[in-house]
């Protein structure tokens, strides 16, 4: 591998088992077994994915719903073991698939910062020092001591994007998360993403909207059930994505 | 031995994660209750006073101080049977969260652990105060509790981490350990002496060599009760035990995580 890539997927296929009903009890795996029925009904959600992402770029992630986007992203991020090919990434990565994943509604929104920031890797020191950033960045000043249970959605959103970019991470992994909030605090966080993007860091990003694809990356990758259609400068994909799909 | 210094380094990173995890799991079980903490010493305590109003009759004979000799069995295992409940469904109740961000699969099943001994540390608090009301000889090899704790820590480590993994895929798991842990509570020798079993022979036999419980059991009993060293094949065979429970709950663990994923 050359070291000038910060993200490189080589030849990635990624396997899930759709077996008709999954067998999740012991009763069901010895009949099954018996009967010779324990097949794997594989289904590849992405193959033979490359992707090489230098320091510094932004990349988006296009295609249609269950195309694979966000498998691509799991994978990237560690979540999910691909079949077949390597990942490699260089430096930290932030990843913003699901904001707030990991809070626990009993909890005041002050210990779920501790809680999550933690489970993102950072130490108990290293948040304590950015308490107040984050707060101040959720605008939720009044409400550090009540739990998020008692939350809107889109505080606890607020709460979630304010945590996972606090820290400028290598590379900043986005899905599609914007859509609640908001406007004002949409803007306030494409603020934010450009503001890292200024600062070197890359991104990969999803999303249904085409605009904020083309205002934020400048790359783009068009994956359609799991194949590669295009990728490259991201009007061209764009482009032709979108005259695909009138 | 590079991939070992690796796992060690992870688990350095991800130790605040422990932290907030078991002080989460301690903050939240008492909360919105009265009395808070205290009940970590008064739920043992009222389960101790009747089990010894129900079984001193039947097995006082040859029991020198009943409380005492029920409360050191049934607190050890309280918590290898509560821990070791909570961690079989660790990994499935974090499934939200482990679809959306890395993070090392074990931890939460080592903080359910972990949370479980501090309050089996708690639960001494109890002990102790039955200690003195019975007057009980207060000796030095007490020092030695925290050697059979970090023994038992263990061995319910590697179970928790076994029955987590396990119960991804089969959660049949789940009622099988339900029925197992009750035939366990009975074939450990809490409320009752061992030596009753003398006439069974080989039901005595299972107990006191292939049962872990007794030997921690037994081992602390001998530090609190009796105030001595226990016998050294108790003390050998309790961190036989532990290994060979961590480290096959290990291995079965670190076969199976990545699939994890696929099933939950």
């Amino acid at each position: 591998m050359s070291e000038e890539y910060i993200v490189d997927v080589d030849n990635v296929t990624i396997r899930f088992n759709l077996a008709s009903e999954k067998v999740d009890n012991l009763k069901e795996y010895f009949i099954k077994l018996i009967k010779h029925e324990l097949m794997f009904q594989e289904f590849l959600a992405l193959k033979d994915i490359n992707l090489k992402v230098r320091p510094g770029e932004a990349w988006g992630l296009i295609g249609t719903n269950g195309s694979g986007k966000s498998t691509l992203l799991k994978a990237i991020c560690g979540i999910l073991k691909p079949y077949k090919g390597t990942i490699r990434t260089v430096g930290t990565i932030a990843p913003l698939i699901e904001l707030g994943a990991g809070f626990d509604m009993n909890m005041t929104a002050r210990e779920n910062v501790f809680l999550n920031g933690t489970v993102l890797g950072h130490s108990r020191k290293f948040m304590q020092e950015h308490y107040d950033e984050i707060i101040e960045f959720a605008e939720l000043e009044n409400f550090q001591d009540v739990p998020i249970k008692n939350f809107s959605s889109g505080m606890q959103a607020r709460l979630g994007f304010a945590i996972a970019t606090m820290v400028k991470p290598d590379i900043l992994v986005v899905d599609e998360i914007l859509s609640v909030g908001d406007y004002q605090f949409q803007q306030k966080c494409y603020g934010r993403m450009n503001e890292m993007l200024q600062g070197g860091t890359t991104l990969l990003y999803v999303s249904h909207d085409i605009n904020s694809v083309r205002n934020l990356c400048n790359h783009a990758i068009w994956i359609d059930h799991g194949v590669m259609k295009k990728s490259g400068p991201v009007e061209e994909v764009a482009a032709e994505y979108m005259s695909n799909n009138r | 031995m590079t991939a070992m210094i690796e796992r060690i380094n992870v688990l350095i990173r991800y130790k605040d994660l422990l932290r907030e995890l078991v002080v989460r799991d301690v903050k939240l079980k008492y909360r919105r209750s009265f009395l808070g903490y205290l009940w970590s010493i008064l739920s043992p305590l009222l389960i101790m006073i009747v089990m010894t109003i129900v079984f001193s009759q039947m097995f006082d004979r040859g029991i020198d101080n009943f409380p005492v000799y029920l409360l050191t069995g049934s607190a050890l295992f309280e918590f290898v049977n509560s821990s070791t409940h909570m961690a079989m469904y660790s990994v499935l109740d974090n499934s939200a969260l482990l679809k959306k961000i890395y993070v090392p699969k074990y931890i939460f099943t080592l903080a359910k652990i972990t949370s479980s001994v501090v309050d089996l540390v708690f639960s001494l608090g109890a002990l102790v105060l039955v200690m003195l009301v019975t007057r009980a000889h207060f000796s030095l090899y007490m020092l030695l509790i925290p050697v059979v704790i970090v023994q038992i820590y263990l061995f319910a480590c590697g179970l928790g981490f076994l029955l987590s993994a396990a119960n991804v895929f089969f959660r049949d798991v789940q009622y099988i350990y339900n029925a197992f842990t009750t035939a366990w509570m009975y074939l450990t020798p809490i409320f009752y002496p061992i030596e009753m079993l003398d006439k069974m022979e080989w039901v005595r036999w299972i107990i006191t060599h292939l049962n872990p419980m007794y030997y921690y059991i037994q081992h602390f009993r001998d530090l609190i009760l009796y105030g001595r060293f226990t016998d050294p094949a108790i003390f050998w065979g309790g961190w036989l035990f532990s290994f060979i429970m961590l480290f096959f709950g290990l291995f079965v663990f670190k076969k199976t995580q990545d699939k994890f994923i696929l099933y939950v």
